[in-house]
């Protein structure tokens, strides 16, 4: 008994020791590895990427092997969800880890704070390279979106517009024209709102700091913003009017549960043929007109978001960039996979599946427009010629301050006061600006 | 000489993996925590954690939606646990009796504990669909208006419920059950000569000896409830609004999207309090309740 006690202890110790010494000549050997000349420049480097669940992504990921073959570099790709990547990247970055070495940010949620903690490495050298690359012809606003303390933090890979979808059969049905202001719009939701038979007028985003970017559009063309200088503004007349047109179509004509909805569940319901009007991204324009999704694939419009007292002022934003780790042990090495990925070639290729590219010549290229519905494609151009830049407030704290615009046409939707929720949203907002200042 | 060694401290050697895995995965991250809640610090590599004292909990004392996402995880708990409770010792004392297809029964009833909860809180984010899902179509046909469930500021904690009360039922129901078969018959026997009713029996018999066992039961899921994330998120994310935000939501929006580690960690410190002296005044309650029965 006691020996075989003691048999035991003994190879258990010795597995113990023999698993130590595998571990450590693991390690040396990795060491050795060197690259044999192959030609290839990046021959046995690998990259990790980070990237968000996006149509683009897809595309990427489809012509990688290609660009591994080319350089001989290993990339992994995994994405994720918005706020899951947003979570990752900041959690890597934070405990200066080399990985990702490129990773896909929302410059206007977080190239501000991810600049302030020095998680991006400017670019402006590296896009100067290589003159190929041709970085002039990246659309100037949607490379200004990207840009912190006069560098340049990321490059934009996907610019965002917001349109007015509508059901082509339901205007002709009640012979309304497609609706040019906002209170036109208004006219026509009423008109077609008949949730008896399963038509909500309009739908949108409902979810509190989600809303906020689409109802930003409303503010823009109503003569609001969120700032004036360093002074919040949004419970300015104007603002509260944009808020009211936006909260109280919901409220009135939107469907049940909407405070719970962000696009996907809003463009599901259109899709499904449950609401005459819906507003978003235009980039999201496919699950409208994918049969195997949509039930009006085929009755859907586009149109040019409404004009309001001041105009028609959709946001025209670049909604993703992609930028590099300052950490990175093979920097050269991830440009050249931003490079690739950003390149006039990648983005003409992805162009033409449909997933509109921020490079001006793609958009000049009749070919590379050619699978977009000619309508949206004329919309997405005249959006970006008027745009507003941003869609959300331009400052450090951004999930903050939308938490508490959101508020706004939250409270308004529950049947608060509009004005009194505003007042409370401005001084919020104001506290969190004057706090980012004084960082 | 070495082999001797290894026989005297043999206890310790064995141990010791295990000690260090709850010392760095568990205590270290507990201080830690405590630590980044007096600093102010939005996750910079360059601008280092600043020194602010106390200030971080004066803000949460003074911040309404923080005392609101107590009232909503102490409403959540209050619920769920109530519920869990009663069905789930309903179903436990059911399924004991003998019947025709017991064992499938069983089984059909336990399965929602095995489901991965993120996954069930996107099924039931169709279930609760307001205008397509399978609920509010049932809900119509016994003649009830549809609802917003999950989409209501009013509905959206017991909508929530209803999803934990349909998922963690089971694990009362298994732990009752095991309580059962150790009750001994004698006292069962006794009663049917003196003549105690079914409902006698019950009463006076059955919950009384497996009151410890249920005790047991609700200590495990008051935790467990406490900080439920998993269902919430993945179903509102604290919403509509901030009228399903508890304390672990509030925690994470605070750290990962408002980027403000020294107060969310001054929250989850508080939490942690709170979640240790319910704990603890629950043992203490059932010491109490043991001493009598």
């Amino acid at each position: 008994m006691e020996k075989t006690r003691k048999a035991l202890k003994i190879s258990a110790s010795a597995v113990l020791c023999i698993s130590m010494l595998a571990a450590c000549s693991n390690s040396g050997t990795s060491k050795s590895n060197e690259v044999a000349g192959t030609g290839k420049p990046f021959q046995n480097k690998k990259l990790t990427v980070f990237m968000a669940n996006h149509p683009w992504v897809e595309l990427i990921k489809s012509y990688l092997p290609e660009f591994e073959n080319k350089t001989g570099m290993k990339v992994d790709i995994q994405s994720f969800a918005d706020d899951q990547l947003s979570q990752k990247n900041s959690v890597q970055l934070t405990s200066k880890a080399a990985t990702p070495d490129v990773f896909m940010i929302r410059p206007l949620q977080e190239a501000r704070l991810y600049a302030k903690n020095d998680w991006l490495e400017p670019l402006d050298e590296y896009v100067k390279k290589d003159t190929s690359y041709d970085f002039n012809d990246f659309s100037k606003s949607a490379v200004a979106g990207t840009i912190v303390n006069n560098k340049i933090m990321a490059i934009p890979v996907i610019s965002d517009q917001e349109v007015l979808y509508y059901r082509k059969d339901l205007l002709a049905k009640a012979g309304l024209s497609v609706p040019k202001t906002l209170d036109e719009l208004e006219n026509a939701i009423k008109k077609l709102h008949d949730p008896d038979n399963g038509v909500y007028g309009f739908v949108a985003r409902g979810q509190r700091a989600l809303l906020v970017a689409q109802a930003s559009s409303f503010l823009f063309s109503e003569g609001g913003d969120f700032t004036k200088g360093d002074k919040a503004v949004v419970n300015s007349p104007e603002a509260i009017k944009a808020f009211k047109y936006y909260g109280g179509w919901l409220k009135n004509y939107g469907p049940p549960g909407v405070m719970n909805m962000s696009w996907p569940q809003a463009m599901g319901l259109f899709a499904q043929g449950k609401a005459a009007f819906f507003t978003d991204a235009s980039s999201i324009y496919q699950n409208a007109i994918d049969k195997e999704k949509s039930k009006v694939a085929d009755q859907v419009g586009y149109a040019l978001f409404p004009a309001g007292s001041a105009g028609s002022k959709p946001y025209n934003i670049t909604a993703w960039g992609i930028s590099l780790n300052p950490k990175s042990t093979n920097k050269d090495g991830a440009w050249e996979f931003i490079k690739w990925a950003t390149s006039k070639e990648m983005t003409l290729r992805t162009q033409k599946t449909g997933v509109p590219g921020v490079r001006d010549s793609v958009w000049n290229n009749p070919e590379a427009v050619s699978s977009f519905p000619p309508e949206l494609v004329s919309v997405i151009k005249e959006s970006k010629n008027i745009g507003v830049g941003y869609d959300r407030p331009q400052i450090v704290s951004v999930g903050e301050a939308r938490d508490a615009i959101g508020d706004i046409v939250i409270k308004y939707i529950m049947g608060e006061d509009i004005q009194a929720a505003a007042d409370k949203a401005n001084k919020d907002f104001q506290a969190i600006i004057d706090k980012d200042k004084s960082k | 000489m070495s082999a001797s060694w290894l026989d005297k401290n043999f206890k310790w050697v064995m141990t010791l993996p295990a000690l260090l895995f709850v010392l760095l995965m568990m205590v270290f991250p507990i201080i830690y925590t405590v630590r980044i809640s007096f600093f102010e610090w939005s996750m910079s590599a360059s601008t280092p954690p600043r020194w602010v004292g106390l200030e971080n909990y004066y803000q949460l004392m003074v911040d309404v939606r923080f005392w609101k996402s107590v009232w909503h995880t102490f409403q959540f708990m209050v619920y769920a646990l109530l519920l869990q409770m009663i069905l789930g010792v309903g179903i436990a004392l059911l399924l004991h009796r003998d019947f025709i297809g017991k064992s499938f029964a069983k089984t059909v009833f336990l399965l929602p504990m095995v489901a991965t909860p993120v996954a069930m809180g996107l099924v039931w984010i169709l279930i609760y669909e307001p205008t397509g899902g399978v609920l509010n179509h049932l809900v119509q046909l016994v003649g009830i208006r549809p609802m917003d469930w999950l989409g209501s500021v009013k509905q959206v904690i017991p909508s929530l419920v209803i999803i934990d009360v349909w998922e963690w039922t089971p694990m009362i129901t298994l732990i009752t059950m095991a309580g059962l078969t150790t009750i001994p018959k004698d006292p069962y026997e006794s009663a049917d000569v003196d003549g105690a009713t079914g409902w006698q029996k019950l009463w006076y018999i059955t919950l009384p000896m497996l009151q410890p066992t249920i005790l047991v039961a609700v200590m495990l899921r008051l935790i467990d409830v406490l900080k439920t994330f998993d269902i919430i998120y993945s179903t509102t994310q604290g919403g509509p609004g901030s009228s399903s935000e508890t304390l672990n939501i509030y925690g994470y929006v605070m750290a990962f999207q408002y980027f403000k580690l020294g107060s969310a960690s001054s929250l989850l410190v508080i939490f942690f309090i709170i979640v240790m002296s319910l704990t603890l005044l629950f043992m203490f309650v059932r010491k109490r309740l043991g001493g009598i029965s």
